[in-house]
């Protein structure tokens, strides 16, 4: 029995020598120019003929369009990228997926790979069968394949990378906070894998051992995690909690580090505001020398 | 009540972990999520507190009034309880999305506070019969994540310590007709003695065990859940069974027996907790809500 109980503590406000040398951070109602030759973009608005910020972000300019891209939103898709999603209704030859886009994202039955092949044809059985291969709640990893015009994303699971998710932990977090990179998949050296999802949901597992593709992915093994791997997902996913209130890029190194500085605190002190400040600040100087 | 989705592997893996006695985020089954108090925060209330568990949120304010003291029990004072469901926790609770689940946590309160047992409420009686003291106790839900039960339960015990009612002066006139005057001065008050306010432990059972202070997450996968509240020494003064699924009464005992062992355990640093408040003074830089 713990209960761990304070008093709240004051935020620090953010350093602002960052904010004077990035004159392309803008929050609303900052001026982004005075100059009328310049067209209106999202995210801003013309106040008394001056072009403001309408929302905290980043200034994108393309020729005359000035556009401001906000750090906090939902997941803006692209083609190619990996999502995790959770399927929320099965529709004739399509499920709906969440994946913290404005509109649930969409998932053919054309566009996953099924159990007997990857040339089978879909029939009319398979329609009916939709549920066994994945129903309402299930998790899946997939990658953006196109974008509709409405905004909304069709992802396609043909890879053998892609499909269903069985047992592990989701970290739902800001996409504005993944790195894009070539591969959004690890297995990390201390004992466990992680999807990055760009749309902000991080998903973290046991490495599988070998793989067993027999099923086509939608088969998912119920037997129990060991109590180690369980402990190393868990250090991470508070980890990845602690990067995220500290607003830190998240990629595999970061992760890493930050699994590393941690260690030497227990799994369930990770998530005190004084440790976390402590272990991303050891983090922050890790990647720092990395760079440097 | 907020829900959220679990798939059935994320299901297996958390029951695992609970019977493993190793949570998601880390917790064995009877600790307690980071919590965060603050009372005073509201300027308008006589006591009010601001408890977050997690990303559990919730304020309580209560205002002291004049009233009447029930027929039944004269020289008492009484507490009336309103929970407000603010959609900002949840889009759930959007209209009158959260009503029912208001209704159900106050009618809770109710049972477990509005007694001479937990609160001192002779105390509240200014004459008998004839005046008393009746305290609202409003309580907000700003963010759902889980164990509201336990969260405005210390928020009430946290808020009723802080709340300070004006001192009042009877004094009949020649007919006989009494009249009442508050006292003026702002530190003529009185405060209310919290030693015996419960607080609210909640068990779930998730598989075979049972855990407190349970997220959402592992909310999903518990059929029932076992609420108790307990005083500073140790002592049940109601229990409720919620959720649809059944408990055995063997189970019952243990849930009651650690829930008492686990309420017991709380009282200790949340009073640490307000003595400590109480010592920094009214000069204390307040976080209210922004910080």
């Amino acid at each position: 029995m713990a209960a761990d109980m304070r008093l709240p503590v004051i935020r620090k406000p953010v350093s602002l020598i960052v904010s004077t040398d990035r004159r392309d951070l803008v929050v609303p109602g900052d001026v982004i120019t005075s100059d009328t030759g310049f067209m209106r973009g999202h995210g801003t608005y013309v106040d008394e003929e001056k072009l403001t910020a309408s929302v905290a972000g980043e200034v994108q300019r393309v020729d005359k369009l000035i556009c401001v891209r906000p750090l906090k939103t939902r997941f803006n898709g692209e083609v190619g990228d990996v999502v995790v999603g959770r399927i929320t209704e099965v529709q004739q030859k399509r499920w709906k997926v969440e994946t913290n886009s404005r509109l649930d994202s969409v998932l053919l039955l054309s566009s996953v790979n099924l159990p007997g092949g990857e040339l089978r044809r879909r029939s009319a059985e398979d329609e009916l069968t939709m549920r066994e291969y994945l129903q309402e709640g299930d998790l899946i990893s997939a990658e953006v394949q196109s974008v509709f015009s409405d905004g909304a994303l069709s992802l396609h699971t043909r890879s053998l990378k892609y499909g269903k998710l069985g047992q592990g932990v989701l970290v739902q977090l800001s996409p504005s906070l993944i790195k894009r990179q070539k591969s959004h998949f690890h297995n990390l050296p201390c004992g466990a894998s992680i999807i990055l999802g760009n749309n902000g949901f991080v998903w973290l597992y046991p490495t599988p051992g070998q793989q067993e593709e027999e099923a086509g992915g939608f088969y998912t093994s119920h037997e129990p995690v060991s109590l180690s791997d369980r402990e190393v997902i868990s250090r991470l996913r508070n980890c990845l909690l602690a990067l995220a209130a500290h607003k830190v890029l998240l990629f595999d190194t970061s992760v890493l580090y930050c699994y590393e500085s941690s260690l030497q605190h227990q799994v369930k002190d990770v998530l005190k505001p004084e440790v976390m400040e402590e272990i991303v600040m050891l983090t922050q100087q890790k990647l720092l020398e990395q760079e440097g | 009540m907020a829900t959220v989705q679990v798939s059935e592997a994320e299901k297996v893996y958390i029951l695992h972990g609970i019977r493993d006695d190793l949570r998601v985020d880390g917790r064995g089954c009877e600790d307690y999520r980071h919590t965060e108090i603050e009372t005073d925060v509201v300027s308008n209330t006589d006591g009010s507190a601001k408890v977050t568990l997690g990303h559990t949120a919730v304020l309580v304010g209560i205002k002291a009034d004049l009233g009447k003291p029930k027929p039944m029990l004269p020289k008492e004072g009484y507490l009336e309880f309103f929970v407000d469901c603010s959609a900002n926790a949840t889009p759930e609770f959007e209209g009158r999305g959260g009503e029912e689940l208001g209704t159900e946590l106050s009618n809770t309160l109710y049972k477990v506070f509005n007694n001479k047992h937990s609160v001192d409420l002779k105390s509240l009686c200014i004459s008998p019969g004839e005046h008393c003291w009746v305290l609202y106790v409003d309580v907000l839900l700003l963010q759902c994540d889980g164990n509201l039960y336990d969260a405005i339960s210390i928020a009430i015990k946290a808020a009723l310590f802080s709340t300070k009612i004006p001192k009042v002066h009877i004094s009949a006139d020649e007919e006989g007709a009494k009249e009442i005057e508050l006292s003026d001065d702002p530190y003529d008050c009185m405060r209310l003695n919290v030693e015996n306010v419960p607080c609210i432990v909640t068990l779930c059972k998730v598989g075979h065990r049972h855990v407190v202070d349970a997220t959402l997450q592992e909310k999903a996968c518990s059929v029932a859940s076992l609420i108790i509240s307990v005083t500073q020494k140790g002592t049940v003064t109601c229990m409720r069974k919620v959720g649809g699924g059944s408990l055995d009464p063997e189970s019952i005992f243990e849930m009651t027996e650690a829930g008492k062992r686990v309420g017991k355990a709380l009282h200790a640093p949340l009073m640490d907790l307000l003595q400590q408040e109480e010592r920094l003074g009214t000069k204390r830089q307040k976080v209210g809500f922004l910080g």
